[in-house]
């Protein structure tokens, strides 16, 4: 038997891999186990990328106080990860009366969970901050912005594994039993683990893992929420999240307006509870859905400029008969399973919070062992510079240094040969055809691979010696060839 | 980085741009250059192995890579320079382009820019077709490539969504390789490719085609497992009720193809709704002056052999144009009635021109006529007239009454 591991981390979406960024701050030994086939696959890539204010939340819970203390403190993560993010700030708006005091309701309950500067606002104001968007009342929220929520969890999962922590991929937990020697043997794909500490990160799946632990009353509700991409060419028509006035008890913030970094436009998400957690299909009455709420706020919305739609799951504790938002669920029972953190329910605003929740993680087990600072700890992770960004000088420069970053093999986004391979090379580099698309951008853009897939596929078979049957697209069982046409 | 100037530089390497560089060199214009981002030139010709290429321009039928293979030939013969493997990632209305290749970065100043891009596919997002996100959707011209170019073989059942002449031909294609083809389904009440399509590539291998029929749900967590597909009404909506499961682990996509305009509308060039390519003149001029485009930049083909005459048209006029010979195009040409656009879209009123133009949806026995206000200048009655088809009407300069807007409209008699 393998040697124990001092926490073993049970998905590897934004929450764990913040956890395992954490403890490797630590003298422990750490391991992560992720049942895709690759990390920051589910409800970590699949939101609205927006790194939250923190008014939506009842003052008092996990949830409010997070949230306010994520988005605080972001600055510092985001400088030492590198992780890139823009305080574009947001706007509620809403068109009654009702909306309006609906709007003074969030304000109040906003400052209770201490954030500064919001406002409430009119119509010029609104004009001002965005002018294509329709509204007659607004509540402004400066300190809400936009993120990456990609880079954000590679970022930190990275470092965790410079730091030392080992991720394992394709695991997916199916037994945890606690031995005599107080010792977790966690059963996980072909494999056995084994750990002292057990934290439950699993998302979607974290009712199934407490029960495992013990850990028994809990149920999610799956709730999905889909969403469709516009092209980049609206860039400008859209400077910063917009949102109508929520109603919680859908289980969601309403179906919303969100500029990504890199200048594509989110509309979504829908709430819709569902029996099957894995099933990310979109609808055709959803999508209309979609574009009817989404145009009572921005009248830009056209079938002609959709360039994708995906949908994200939100575990949520609530039940579609209950609404709204239970609280998060961050415990540590000393008196079902000393030794594991146990989380479920980590829904919006999960992605904010994510390095508190971390934290927390380390405050309880704190509580039953010291932990012993790792002085060899570095937090600082750098991005592997991408060309598209860069001045005509500097992209000489790189070109000299490197001629991989002469060669363009993504069109639309402008991605590069060198980016490509760091995709696939880099610390916890890509192996499937998806990986390669959320590490580096290649595919994301108007044509959809139709000018880059072929190659990317290629050269993912070449660097990782794969066969053309091996190569796997995004999920398990997802292979994208049969073999070869012809033999060579 | 230096500035490298150029008499004219080609944008693509495809049929279009190797079409309009050869003619272009005959017509004593020598400093020129083309840039292709592949490593190859002829363009997706490459990867279209199937014949029936070259009737019209070359008089016999040719394969796609044979089609190329004779520009690639000529432009080689009159040392025309080219650069593959370089990617161009700025144009401005000042005729500078930025490309960028292992060698680094240039900058070219151009006295005219040819724009020769070529269009890309719409895809599975584009037209939000519902369902799981399975790994087996393929576009047409994908599908190709991978078994065409790479040698890999992309499945065994398929389904194929769009009546589009790639997809047809792949319906064919994969049917030679042993691949199951279940059906076409095309959402219109008509097809979209050509009718020659239709019987070589579907009827000759008992291929169903069926029309007012959409993919309306895609299943499979991992790999594509089966389609969903429904009849649609005259709004091209799904009829509940009439939903059939095809199981399949490819499906491919037929659905339409775009002019690829991105570095047009950096170049700030004015662009027409209809075509989603240039608005241009008769010598193919587009709105920024020394800028031209011709091929499936400027509007989507039916046959290879139309880019390469479009193009060598548009290289006898950038040729006068680099001469110095300049003349305003005054005369707006506009689409009306039943007929989608029309390419050019303004004219000089100073020569013969060739109006192109597509239906928006199939018509018999209709007469097309050019108008000037009131005034009919030139009817022609057609038979059959066919979105999937392109026709071209010659407008001699001897009709023109004046200088205001020309239409070019269906009548009902």
């Amino acid at each position: 038997m393998d040697r124990a591991y001092d926490v073993l981390i049970i998905g590897a979406g934004v929450i764990g891999c913040s956890a395992a960024r954490e403890l490797s701050r630590y003298c422990l030994s750490l391991c992560v186990l992720e049942k895709g086939p690759d990390i920051c696959m589910e409800t970590s890539n699949r939101n609205s990328a927006v790194l939250h204010a923190g008014y939506n939340n009842t003052p008092g819970s996990a949830m409010a106080r997070f949230c306010v203390e994520g988005n605080r403190s972001f600055d510092r993560t985001a400088e030492e990860l590198d992780i890139p993010y823009r305080r574009t700030g947001k706007l509620v708006v809403g068109f009654t009366e009702d909306d309006r005091k609906a709007l003074g309701r969030l304000k109040e309950q906003g400052e209770k969970n201490g954030i500064q500067g919001m406002k409430l606002a009119g119509r010029d104001f609104i004009r001002q901050k965005a002018p294509l968007i329709r509204g007659e009342f607004a509540l402004w929220s400066p300190t809400t912005a936009i993120l990456n929520p990609f880079e954000f969890t590679f970022g930190m999962a990275e470092n965790a594994a410079e730091n030392g922590v080992e991720f394992f991929c394709g695991r997916e937990v199916t037994g945890i039993r606690l031995e005599e020697d107080g010792i977790y043997t966690v059963t996980a794909g072909n494999g056995v683990f084994r750990s002292r500490w057990i934290v439950n990160c699993a998302g979607l799946g974290s009712d199934k893992i407490a029960s495992m632990l013990g850990i028994d009353g809990y149920t999610l509700h799956p709730c999905r929420g889909e969403y469709f991409v516009l092209d980049k060419k609206l860039k400008d028509t859209l400077p910063l999240p917009v949102y109508p006035v929520p109603n919680y008890k859908t289980g969601g913030l309403g179906i919303h307006l969100t500029p990504t970094l890199e200048g594509n436009i989110l509309v979504g998400p829908s709430t819709e509870y569902i029996r099957n957690r894995g099933d990310y299909a979109t609808s055709r009455r959803i999508m209309e859905l979609l574009i009817r709420d989404g145009s009572r706020i921005y009248p830009y919305l056209k079938r002609e400029n959709l360039i994708r739609s995906f949908a994200g799951i939100r575990p949520k504790l609530s039940s579609k008969e209950e609404g709204g938002y239970h609280d998060f669920v961050i415990e540590r029972r000393a008196d079902i399973a000393p030794h594991a953190v146990n989380l479920v329910g980590i829904e919006s605003p999960g992605l904010t919070s994510a390095v508190p929740i971390a934290r927390e993680i380390v405050r309880l087990i704190e509580e039953a062992e010291e932990l012993k600072p790792n002085p060899r700890f570095n937090p600082i992770r750098r991005r592997f510079p991408s060309f598209r960004d860069k001045s005509r000088e500097e992209q000489e420069k790189m070109i000299r240094e490197n001629p991989d970053y002469g060669e363009i093999i993504c069109r639309c986004e402008t991605i590069t040969r060198a980016e490509v391979l760091h995709a696939i090379h880099g610390v916890l580099g890509a192996g499937t055809v998806t990986g390669v698309k959320y590490r580096c951008r290649a595919m994301m853009g108007r044509c959809q691979g139709g000018y880059c897939q072929t190659r990317i596929t290629e050269l993912l078979m070449k660097e990782k010696g794969i066969s053309p049957e091996e190569l796997i697209y995004e999920r398990q069982g997802s292979y994208l060839f049969t073999g070869e046409v012809r033999e060579k | 980085m230096s500035l490298i100037k150029k008499q004219a530089v080609i944008i693509g390497g495809g049929p279009g741009g190797l079409a309009a560089a050869a003619e272009l060199k005959k017509k004593g214009i020598d400093d020129l250059l083309i840039l292709e981002r592949e490593h190859w030139l002829g363009g997706i010709l490459r990867q279209c192995i199937h014949d029936g290429f070259g009737l019209s321009r070359f008089g016999c039928s040719l394969s796609g890579p044979e089609y190329a293979g004779r520009f690639v030939e000529e432009v080689r013969r009159l040392g025309i320079p080219a650069e593959t493997d370089t990617t161009v990632i700025g144009l401005d209305s000042h005729r500078t382009v930025i490309a960028v290749s292992r060698k680094g970065l240039a900058r070219y100043q151009a006295e005219a820019v040819i724009l020769a891009m070529g269009c890309r596919e719409r895809t599975r997002g584009a037209l939000a077709i519902p369902g799981e996100r399975p790994s087996g959707v393929f576009t047409a011209g994908t599908a190709q490539a991978y078994m065409n170019l790479k040698n890999k073989s992309i499945g065994r059942r398929a389904v194929i969504l769009g009546s589009g002449d790639i997809g047809m031909i792949m319906a064919r294609r994969l049917t030679l390789e042993g691949v199951k083809v279940e059906a076409v389904f095309e959402i219109q009440p008509y097809a979209s490719g050509l009718p020659r399509n239709i019987e070589q590539c579907l009827k000759d291998y008992g291929i169903p085609l069926y029309l007012s029929h959409t993919v309306t749900d895609i299943k499979g967590a991992g790999r594509l497992e089966a389609v969903e597909v429904s009849r649609v009404d005259q709004r091209l909506q799904p009829i509940p009720g009439t939903e059939k499961i095809y199981p399949c682990d490819t499906l491919i996509l037929s659905v339409g193809l775009i002019p690829e305009n991105e570095l047009s509308r950096m170049a700030g060039i004015e662009m027409d709704p209809r075509t989603k390519g240039a608005v241009v003149d008769e010598f193919y001029q587009t709105s920024v002056p020394g800028i031209f485009a011709a091929g499936n930049v400027l509007h989507v083909h039916d046959l290879v052999d139309f880019v390469s005459l479009e193009a060598e048209r548009l290289a006898d006029s950038a040729a006068d144009y680099l001469r110095g010979k300049r003349i305003p195009a005054r005369i707006p040409v506009s689409a009306g009635g039943e007929i989608g656009y029309t390419v050019p879209q303004h004219i000089t009123g100073t020569r013969d021109v060739t109006l192109s133009f597509r239906p928006r949806h199939p018509l018999r026995d209709s007469w097309v006529e050019i108008r000037q206000g009131e005034r009919c200048l030139l009817r022609k009655k057609y038979p059959r007239l066919l979105p999937a088809v392109m026709e071209n009407i010659a407008l001699p300069v001897s009709r023109l009454i004046s200088d205001s807007e020309i239409k070019v409209v269906t009548v009902n008699e």
